[in-house]
């Protein structure tokens, strides 16, 4: 059984598959309406989520599919003691494909150890969110045109953020690549990514204060937001949320074609007057998400029955 | 070097980071071997300046010594028979260790999960780095806890 724990899960060849399937559901959606008539999801949201859940919703029903799920830990028996475990084996007699989120890193491999359907990681704690990560592929591929020669800025908590770990990875396996990490000192980039993915691949990384300063350089600025539920100290996430702003002023200092992504949900790291800048692709981001989740949908339920579903 | 007598037939487990023998005569669940063993704490070391020692009396029956590599990949071995050191032994890296090292992250899946296999595998070896499976954090060396239902897969 395929599941989908890691963004590397797909190598390269299914990568570029899946980004085209999905590039086809946009350019005619009408044509997978049906494409998983009779199929359901299960939503398995241990934690609450607002635009990964509902993506994942909407996705299956644009594709003629049905839904069922929990939407929190409080609604499902896990307030009784049941282990991932038990849950997965459960609800696999009641659905044909699940996606899950958890507080907790690594359950959704659990999950995937004891499944008899697919699971998709819909992001463990601080670790992955591989369809974060080709949602931001997709709209890379799309607004950009390309995955190399890019000159990418990660801004904000690179320490804790699961889709900056995981986009660094993805990237990385393409050529001519190059980073420039923005971050306060104690967001750092953890050195396991530094040492293990961009040393020993050889990719040209610069660490940085300073987003005025960087800025120039970027053909694409990834913000992330600094995440109150990954600190254990609320004093030390006080101390660092405000770290960087990106507003007008900034934007006027950056080429005409770079594109500013981020994963949503923004609090005040983005300034509202960015929205209207043509370069500020986020909520376009967000739609893809939706393209890119009924494309792995439509693959992992292909491979599950080992024919074609469309 | 203090001299702790003669070891006619045994294994001398060298070159430990200081402070790690008692963890390891734990791990090893040496109390519960019928021989002599010895540990050295705080030993002078060319190498590493301090080093601890252990030295057990006996033959390496019932002693899982490819998991020390998993624990510290510097500490040798030295097999003694007739009082002379008849083999040194490095440590071996098993590619996966299973229900000996327990993972330290507090956001773990393996924290809660009832029933879990407690499993780490080999990511780097030139430096010796095992991390989780499940959340895929490294695990700190010589820090870990003592897990019951060993086993290693080579």
């Amino acid at each position: 059984m395929r599941h989908i724990i890691s963004p590397t899960d797909l190598n390269l060849s299914e990568l570029n598959e899946l980004l085209s399937l999905a590039e086809d559901i946009i350019r005619d959606p009408e044509k997978y309406s049906d494409a998983c008539r009779k199929k359901k999801l299960a939503t398995l949201f241990y934690e609450p989520s607002t635009r990964t859940r509902l993506s994942f919703e909407s996705a299956m029903l644009n594709l003629g599919g049905s839904i069922l799920g929990f939407s929190s830990a409080d609604s499902s028996s896990s307030t009784k003691g049941e282990s991932v475990a038990d849950t997965i084996r459960v609800i696999s007699s009641y659905a044909d494909i699940c996606a899950m989120r958890h507080p907790k890193e690594g359950a959704p491999y659990v999950a995937s150890l004891h499944s008899s359907i697919p699971v998709i990681n819909a992001g463990d704690g601080g670790h992955n969110h591989p369809t974060q990560t080709f949602t931001d592929l997709l709209t890379i591929k799309n607004l950009k045109g390309r995955f190399d020669n890019l000159t990418v800025g990660f801004c904000g908590d690179l320490k804790f953020g699961r889709t900056v770990h995981s986009l660094i990875g993805a990237l990385s396996r393409y050529t001519n690549i190059k980073f420039i990490l923005i971050s306060p000192e104690e967001l750092k980039v953890p050195d396991y990514i530094k040492e293990e993915v961009l040393l020993q691949n050889n990719i040209p990384f610069e660490e940085e204060r300073c987003l005025v300063s960087a800025i120039p350089k970027l053909d694409i600025l990834y913000m992330t937001r600094v995440q109150k539920e990954r600190f254990f100290n609320e004093a030390d996430y006080i101390r660092l949320k405000d770290t960087y702003i990106l507003n007008s002023k900034k934007m006027a200092l950056a080429k005409e074609d770079m594109l500013v992504l981020h994963p949503l949900p923004r609090v005040n790291e983005i300034a509202v007057e960015v929205d209207d800048d043509p370069r500020a692709v986020y909520f376009k981001q967000a739609e893809y998400g939706v393209y890119v989740r009924m494309a792995l949908i439509l693959l992992l339920l292909r491979e599950a029955e080992g024919r074609k579903t469309c | 070097m203090l001299n702790i007598g003669v070891l006619n037939q045994g294994i001398v487990i060298d070159h430990i980071k200081v402070g790690g023998a008692m963890k390891i005569y734990t791990y090893l669940d040496l109390e519960n071997l019928d021989c002599s063993v010895a540990i050295i704490k705080n030993a002078r070391s060319n190498k590493m300046g301090r080093k601890d020692i252990i030295k057990i009396e006996g033959t390496l029956e019932g002693i899982n010594l490819d998991i020390l590599g998993a624990l510290d990949h510097k500490i040798t071995i030295n097999v003694i028979k007739d009082g002379k050191i008849i083999e040194k032994k490095n440590t071996k890296l098993p590619d996966k260790v299973s229900n000996i090292l327990k993972c330290k992250n507090p956001r773990c899946i393996s924290s809660i999960e009832h029933g879990i296999t407690h499993s780490f595998k080999l990511t780097d070896r030139k430096n010796g780095i095992y991390r989780c499976v499940y959340c895929e954090h490294a695990f700190e060396r010589l820090a870990f806890e003592r897990m019951s239902n060993l086993s290693v897969n080579i």
